[in-house]
Parts: C-alpha cells; sequence; structure tokens
C-alpha cells in the first residue's frame, strides 16, 4: 500500500561526483515488496519546484526501518535534496510500483545485472536479494567517467563486478554491451538509459530480461497519463502501460522502448 | 458539512470541492488514498468516442510554479468508459461530471448522449478548451459562433445540465462566456490551461514532445481569478472555478471572484490528500473569516450583498 509520510533524513553523503547517497526511516520501509520500486518526494513545501522527484530505492532495511536512495544532483529538485542533512524531515511518497522480479531465477542459476550511471542503484537490494537465496550474480556497471563510479566495493560483496567506462578512465573502455557479450547467464536484470536498454533487448531476444524505464513522471501513482509507454501488441494502438504504476519494471519486449 | 453544500445544476454538491478532469484519471489511483465519497464531485478524464493513446512522451515539463503537460486527452474511449469506469465508481456517493472531447461536433454529440444516461453522471463538461490535440477541442472554444452551435447541439441530446469548459487562449472570454450560456449552458467551467513551451537546455528543442503544452499549477491562478471576476459578473450561469488552488484559503479567493464551486487539479500530483485536506480545513477557515456558509463568499470581489438563488440548498 502506498503512504504518504513525513520521514526523517537519518543520513546523506556525496559517494561520487554529483552522486549522493541519502538514507531516511520510514514506516511504509514494511511495505516495500521488491528492488526496483520507488518513491516520489516532494524535496520543498513550496510552490517551486512544484512537482515531486521520483528516485529508487537502492537497498532497504526493514529491521531498522530504514532505506537508501542514490540519486545524481542534477536539476533544481535534486539540488535541493542534496543540501538535506540529518534530522531533516521529507515528504515521501511510496513505495510506488513494480520491482524486479526475483522468482524469476532459482538458486544455483545465473543472475546477469546490468546498471548504466544512475540506473545502477535499484541493482544493488537486487543482488542482495538474489544472493540471498543462493543465486549466483555477476554485475556490469557502466559509468560515463572514473569521478562518476560508485558502489564498485559495495556490488563486490555479492559477485563478480565489471565496470565499464566511456572515456575508458576506469575499467574497462567502451560500454556494459561490450562486456556482457562475453557473459553466461540464466536471466538479465537491467536499468539505465534507454539506448542501453535497447541494445540489451536486441542482444538478447531469446532471453529472460527485465528492464526498468524511466521518464518523466507527474502523479507518480498513475493518475496523470504523462508516464505512458506502447504495448508491444502490433494488432493495435492504443494499448499502453503506465511507467509509474505498471512498472518501472517489465519484461524485455511487453512495451516498445 | 452543511456549512459547505452548494447546489448547482444537476449538482447537489455536500462541499464545493472536486478533482479537476484530466488530473484525476477515474479515479481509482486516488481511492486508495481515501473515499472518494468525500468529494463533493468528480470530473473525469475526457472521453472520446473511440479510444486514443494520445501524445508521445515527454508529455509533461515542470515549470516555476507550475507545470506543462499535453497528455493528447488519452482515453480508453466511450465504450470503455461507460461499461467499466462509471459503474466502478457507482459505489461512491459522489456525483461525476463527465468531460467530454471531440475532433468533430457529431463525436461530442455522439458522447454527450450516451454518457449523460449513466445513473451517476450529474453534469457534463464539455470539453472545447484542450490545447493539446491537432483537430477539435480548442478549435471549438476560440470563435465564439462555434462554441454556441456545439453547446446548443449537445444539450439538445444531453439528459443532464452541460456546462462548458472555457479556454484561456483567447482575446475576449467574456464574450466566449456569452456565446456558451447564449447556446444554452447550464454553467461555466474554467479555466483550461494556458499554451505554454519549454526549452531543452542541451539540445535547444521543445522539452514536450508535442512541443507545446497546457500550463497548469499555482503559476495560473491571477490569470484564473481575474476571468472568473470579469466572467461572472457577465453571466448568469454558475462557474466551477479552477486554476492553481491548492489551499482552502484559494478556495475563498476563488468564491470571492464570482465561482461557485472550484476544481483542483495539479495539486493532486504533488499531495493525492489535497481534496479531503481543504474540506476539513474550510469550517475553520469560514469560521476565521466570519462566515456561516461558504457561499457568502461568492462574488464578494464585484457584489454588495453577493448571493445567488442557486446557492442555497
Amino acid at each position: 500500500m502506498i503512504k504518504k509520510e513525513i520521514c526523517k533524513i537519518i543520513s546523506q553523503k556525496e559517494i561520487a561526483q554529483d552522486i549522493f547517497q541519502l538514507n531516511v526511516e520510514a514506516d511504509f520501509v514494511n511495505e516495500i515488496n521488491a528492488p526496483g520500486q520507488f518513491v516520489h518526494i516532494r524535496v520543498a513545501k513550496a510552490l517551486d519546484p512544484l512537482l515531486r522527484r521520483p528516485i529508487s530505492i537502492s537497498s532497504v532495511d526493514k529491521r531498522n526501518s530504514q532505506f537508501t536512495m542514490i540519486y545524481r544532483k542534477e536539476g533544481k529538485g535534486t539540488t535541493l535534496l542534496a543540501e538535506k542533512g540529518p534530522g531533516m524531515l521529507l515528504d515521501i511518497l511510496g513505495p510506488l510500483g513494480n520491482g524486479f522480479p526475483v522468482n524469476e531465477v532459482k538458486a544455483g542459476e545465473t543472475a546477469l545485472l546490468v546498471g548504466g550511471g544512475i540506473g545502477v542503484p535499484p541493482l544493488y537490494e537486487l543482488s542482495k536479494q538474489l544472493t540471498a537465496k543462493g543465486v549466483k550474480v555477476i554485475h556490469v556497471l557502466g559509468f560515463q567517467t572514473e569521478s562518476a563510479v560508485f558502489y564498485e566495493k559495495e556490488f563486490l560483496e555479492y559477485g563478480d563486478t565489471y565496470i565499464t567506462t566511456v572515456d575508458g578512465s576506469y575499467g574497462k573502455k567502451g560500454y556494459v554491451t561490450d562486456v556482457i557479450k562475453e557473459l553466461d547467464f540464466d536471466c538479465l536484470y537491467t536499468c539505465g538509459p534507454t539506448p542501453m536498454l535497447k541494445a540489451i533487448e536486441k542482444q538478447y531476444s531469446h532471453k529472460k530480461v527485465f528492464l526498468s524505464l524511466e521518464e518523466r513522471m507527474g502523479c507518480g501513482v498513475g493518475a496523470c497519463f504523462a508516464c505512458v509507454c506502447k504495448t508491444s501488441n502490433e494488432l493495435d494502438d492504443v494499448s499502453y502501460k503506465k511507467v509509474c504504476s505498471d512498472g518501472p519494471v517489465f519484461r524485455a519486449g511487453e512495451v516498445l522502448i | 458539512m452543511s456549512r459547505l453544500n452548494i447546489q448547482l445544476p444537476g449538482l447537489n454538491l455536500k462541499n464545493p470541492i472536486m478533482p479537476a478532469s484530466g488530473c484525476f484519471g477515474f479515479g481509482r489511483e486516488y481511492s486508495q488514498f481515501y473515499d472518494l465519497s468525500k468529494l463533493g464531485a468528480i470530473m473525469i478524464k475526457a472521453t472520446t468516442v473511440e479510444p486514443r493513446f494520445g501524445n508521445p512522451t515527454p508529455r509533461v515539463a515542470e515549470t516555476s510554479s507550475g507545470m506543462l503537460n499535453a497528455i493528447g486527452l488519452q482515453n480508453p474511449g466511450l465504450e470503455k468508459v461507460v461499461s467499466n469506469e462509471l459503474p466502478w465508481l457507482s459505489q461512491y456517493d459522489v456525483p461525476i461530471i463527465a468531460n467530454v472531447a471531440g475532433s468533430l461536433e457529431e463525436d461530442y454529440i455522439e458522447v454527450a448522449a450516451e454518457i449523460s444516461k449513466a445513473s451517476n453522471v450529474h453534469a457534463l463538461e464539455l470539453n472545447i478548451s484542450c490545447p493539446n490535440v491537432k483537430t477539435g477541442g480548442i478549435a471549438f472554444g476560440t470563435i465564439p459562433e462555434v462554441a454556441r452551435q456545439l453547446t446548443r447541439r449537445v444539450k439538445e441530446v444531453s439528459e443532464v445540465p452541460v456546462y462548458v469548459k472555457l479556454s484561456p487562449n483567447v482575446t475576449n472570454i467574456v464574450e466566449m462566456a456569452k456565446a456558451v450560456e447564449d447556446g444554452g449552458a447550464d454553467g461555466l467551467t474554467m479555466i483550461n490551461t494556458l499554451v505554454g513551451m519549454r526549452l531543452d537546455l542541451k539540445t535547444g528543442k521543445p522539452i514536450l514532445a508535442n512541443r507545446t503544452g497546457g500550463l497548469s499549477g499555482p503559476a495560473i491562478k491571477p490569470v484564473a481569478l481575474r476571468m472568473i471576476y470579469e466572467v461572472s459578473q457577465a453571466v448568469n450561469i454558475p462557474i466551477i472555478g479552477m486554476g492553481g488552488i491548492e489551499s482552502a484559503e484559494e478556495v475563498i479567493e476563488f468564491f470571492y471572484a464570482g465561482a461557485s464551486a472550484v476544481a483542483v487539479g495539479t495539486a493532486n500530483f504533488v499531495d493525492p490528500f489535497v481534496c479531503p485536506t481543504i474540506i476539513e480545513e474550510l469550517p475553520s477557515l469560514l469560521d476565521t473569516l466570519g462566515y456561516e456558509h461558504i457561499s457568502e463568499c461568492r462574488g464578494r470581489s464585484w457584489q454588495e450583498h453577493g448571493q445567488l438563488a442557486y446557492h442555497r440548498a
């Protein structure tokens, strides 16, 4: 069930250039049911910026009623968010959307987790949960450049981790798609920029693949029809899914990206 | 709640607060937050004869104290609205105002005739002001004679009172209002969004795939108030006011300008509980301001002892 809650910030720190890790306390943590769900944050009780910011959940600590988000400081809203510190309060709506299905892989099987840039964070909780059920996980994480790389050590705790950078300043030079060609897996989970998702979907049309999409949102709960995408049904051109409430995670081929 | 009830053509409102069309879907999403029977009414998403997918994305862009949208009247079409959405809404004790849209006059007539038969549809909102579709919509809302004619034709087939939603994207809103009143409109809803644009800093291109979109939110409130102030003095039909409302204080301001009820749009996205919160806060605000009933606020900006017959239940 979705809650609107005033949550207390436990900690916030910059973990890479313009990448912030924000930890908050919330009663609705118990409602989080899958990795890859997100929350909708009102960064200021003001008219400007007006709308909430959708930010994915990167890890969940149910015992302490806390969860963590990792986001990039980019526009007006995330800049305001980045200024907040421990003890301050945040108006958060969540948990929202449908996350990655962890039951699609069995113990002993291999899952490949592929993240690009700010699409990396939700894969962390996914990796934790898959590992806990005995799935072997491999991570391939792509970034622009060395200063943008984060969480390599954290992912390494759960499995092999390959890092790529576009400019070659860290890890392997190139894109995640260059690395995953050489890897074998039973199920692939991915989150990142749309061109990356498209390339992966095309490359693995015969495999079990789950994609997390990003789209500009209004309400975050399915009412405003801002974040709509077409389904792959070629017989009609009016069938749709909403990224916020039907997604953000879809099975590859379910929607047109 | 007897201090908030309002009688309007076709509508016996327990309070004058309703979510605006396009900002509340068909109510399902917000029903997980609160009991929809608390609302004065619900203006459901625009319905067209055939299902519509709407515009490509991005469909929204934030602006200072507002947002642009170009959804493009996405809806499941008349048949599904009548067979699925309206029956689902009938579990709630709340009158529905059905927003009717189309490309041709015949489309409006077909939707109006059919949807007005539903038992929980107590009024229609004729959408002649959507700025985001290429044909129809706003084309009917910017030429007085065309709007008058369409209103008349829809009135002939509708089984419930017809409110016409006015576009602010006109030179003379009073002329438009008078034209639809002359065409037989039972009321007005105003204002729809203002056409606007935002550009991407990196690409130099419009952010919205549709290039332009409708501006809503607190940024347009002064425009809405001015237009309601002008129109309410020029016509003899009630106005449901909208445009940037997000608090009880602003509801009163819209009543002062001349509105008889109000709709809340964009604010639902910011706070899903905004409508019930406003409803809860209104009585104490009336106390603070010294009013017994909310209808006493209506038209105070221009009336000495403003109160019209249709206000009291």
